[in-house]
């Protein structure tokens, strides 16, 4: 148990080289779970490494209770990782995989024997014990390989995509139990993915990173709700949100979306009072969710519009229609779907919508609005190149 | 259902028709190559095994007429001392000459530093420069070393001039091994040299294998470095064959020639036949991840 602060962190791999980790700024509390997501190549894995002392920063500071880390090496920094291949040891049988970790620390063997069956117990892997790792499932060698970390009770566990290796039914059976472990031990935690469900469902908190800056950092349900920009926006759900590109128009004061789907026209009156916006291109993001068929009384903006593409899904239907020229999809109940062909009329909630810069791809619009994004995560901006 | 389907026998297209034509040509031709290849050995066999009377008056494939040691008594009384020479010398040499190349690969792969490529490149070298274009400057060293005429600097130039091939051999034998293994090591506490000897050397017995067999079978067949940098009672069973049967005094004792002969190549043909199949294993062993 222990709190992670990194301040500053950057990581280059020399001189004239682009900077792999630029200015990493994050922080969590004792016992919190952090996601770090982004597309391969964002340098999140890089960061975890340097968490862990396997590759030095070359600026800033790592503290974990406050102490700074970054010269130490990986072993006396009492942090134990799960590596996304397992790397368990292949020529030892799974006890001792477990207790090699114990041995270099110089347990004595007696305690050595009494957390290998702790472990063991805890992660249902008693029955494994005497077996080597090319005898084990994928799901087994993944259990063994946590077994490991969580043998010495470290301050904090890294897991480096842990469940990549997995199919996608034992995928999801292992989140779960990786949030139960969670829950049960409140152990510090350091989670890497490229997988934004993973993110979404495990995190209490969540870095998403893009070219080795952090372009978000916050809970899930901010950086779902609040995006700080298009890229967070575009990675974070899935259908991903609808991305709208317009110019904006102003009429008796009010901000106005000017949305066309070829059949009629709607005009989308905007929250935002923000000057400098009118007549400026700007692209609008919707949430696949936020688009409902229109109810009579709601007194919300429509449009009528023909469905192009419908994908069932189950507990979704996907409706795909033509909006402004884009390919807009909503997401339906099952029993509300219609045919391909048909004409619906879709309503929209203004205030759910988001904007951003066509340029920049900044977000647009916040002064008007409250901005909880700044109550309780740091947000940095995408800079443009 | 499923059962009466699995209990039909398979069609098996090539059951009937195994002696085909095409068959027995590819036996035909593997006969006529092992010939080729055994052919010399049943020769000298037979022929450590005559007299030299016999050997005078039979033609070369001929049964013995009486079967006699004394081919094999003479031969082992003159090349016995050069037996143990040879094995003084390949011994230590291979265990050294594999450790470090064990060394080597592990650093070569596991702890990579700036310009660690160019020195494996460098090092590869070693493994494309011709034996005579060191001889000089090898026997310059030694005499400097104080090693010439020497076993221990037979060893060293073995050892140095094999070092190119065993490192070769681990580091790509550890390149295929994924490096997380040694982060996760790293992680549990362990240094260096104990993530080397508990956790890579124990997964590198198909190559430790490779490298004993080639490195043994390279050593106990030198021939120049053993003429150039051994003398008289140092000198290998090479050497000494050859020193055997190139003499011109006395009547020629083809008999005692084929027994030292003989002599000379068992202990590699005994590493072929004891560990072959792990060589065979460890050539293979990047194609099949375990």
């Amino acid at each position: 148990m222990a709190t992670l602060e990194l301040k500053n962190v950057k990581k280059t791999y020399g001189s004239g080289l682009p900077d792999t980790l630029k200015d990493i700024e994050l922080k969590i509390e004792s016992g919190e779970f952090l996601i770090l997501v982004g597309p391969s190549g964002c340098g999140k894995s890089t960061l975890m490494n340097c968490i862990a002392g396997l590759e030095n920063i070359t600026g800033g500071e790592i503290l974990v209770d406050g102490a700074d880390i970054s010269g130490m090496s990986p072993k006396d920094r009492d942090i134990a990782m799960v590596f996304q291949s397992y790397a368990l040891y292949p020529t030892m049988n799974v006890r001792e995989n477990i207790a090699f970790g114990l041995k270099m620390r110089k347990m004595s063997p007696a305690a050595i024997e009494e957390e290998v069956a702790r472990v063991a117990k805890l992660l249902q892997i008693e029955h494994l014990l005497t077996r080597k790792p090319g005898q084990l499932s994928g799901g087994q060698q993944q259990r063994v390989a946590m077994g490991r970390a969580l043998a010495r009770r470290p301050k904090i566990y890294l897991f480096d995509e842990p469940l990549s290796n997995l199919d996608a039914k034992l995928r999801v059976e292992m989140r779960t139990e990786i949030k139960l472990m969670h829950q049960r031990l409140k152990t510090t935690t350091v989670y890497v993915t490229h997988d934004q469900i993973e993110a979404m469902t495990l995190g209490d908190k969540v870095a998403v990173m893009k070219d080795g800056i952090v372009q978000q950092f916050g809970t899930p349900q901010q950086i779902y709700n609040d995006p700080a920009n298009l890229f967070v926006a575009s990675f974070i759900g899935s259908p991903p949100m609808n991305f709208i590109p317009l110019r904006l128009q102003r009429r008796d004061g009010r901000l106005l979306a000017l949305l066309d789907s070829g059949q009629a026209r709607c005009e989308l009156p905007l929250a935002m009072q923000d000057e400098g916006l009118e007549n400026r291109e700007v692209i609008l993001g919707i949430r696949p969710e936020q688009i409902n068929l229109a109810t009579a009384g709601a007194n919300l903006p429509s449009i009528l519009t023909e469905v192009e593409v419908i994908e069932p899904t189950g507990p979704d239907t996907l409706v795909f229609v033509n909006l402004n020229q884009t390919k807009v999809c909503c997401r339906l109940a099952p029993d509300m779907a219609p045919k391909v062909g048909e004409t619906l009329e879709l309503q929209f909630d203004p205030d759910k919508v988001l904007l951003f810069d066509a340029k920049s791809g900044e977000r647009l619009g916040l002064l008007g609005k409250s901005q909880p994004a700044e109550t309780a995560g740091r947000v940095t901006r995408l800079i443009p190149r | 259902m499923t059962n009466s389907i699995a209990a039909t026998p398979m069609a098996r297209p090539f059951a009937k028709s195994s002696i085909s034509f095409s068959r027995i040509a590819i036996y035909v031709t593997l006969f006529g190559a092992a010939a080729v290849y055994l052919i010399p050995l049943v020769v000298m066999l037979l022929t450590s095994f005559k007299t030299p009377d016999d050997i005078r008056t039979g033609n070369l494939l001929s049964w013995p007429q009486v079967v006699d040691g004394i081919g094999w008594i003479k031969a082992w009384d003159i090349v016995g001392g050069y037996f143990w020479n040879s094995v003084k010398i390949t011994v230590p040499a291979v265990l050294i000459s594999t450790f470090i190349g064990a060394m080597n690969g592990y650093v070569l792969s596991m702890w990579r530093f700036r310009g660690s490529e160019l020195f494996f490149g460098l090092l590869l070298f070693g493994c494309f420069l011709p034996f005579q274009t060191v001889l000089l400057p090898a026997s310059f060293t030694l005499g400097k070393l104080g090693l010439a005429n020497t076993t221990a600097g037979l060893v060293l130039i073995h050892v140095v001039y094999g070092m190119a091939f065993t490192t070769l051999f681990f580091r790509n034998f550890y390149v295929s091994i994924p490096d997380a293994l040694v982060k996760a090591a790293r992680l549990d506490g362990a240094g260096f040299f104990t993530i080397f000897g508990r956790i890579l050397l124990p997964m590198s017995v198909p190559i430790i294998m490779v490298c004993l067999i080639w490195q043994f079978t390279q050593i106990w067949n030198d021939f120049l470095f053993g003429v150039v940098f051994a003398s008289g009672d140092a000198q290998p069973i090479t050497v000494a064959l050859n020193n055997l049967v190139n003499t011109s005094t006395g009547a020629k004792e083809y008999n005692v020639d084929m027994a030292a002969a003989m002599i000379a190549g068992l202990p590699t043909l005994l590493v072929y036949i004891v560990a072959g199949k792990y060589f065979l294993r460890g050539l293979t062993a990047g194609a099949v991840k375990g």
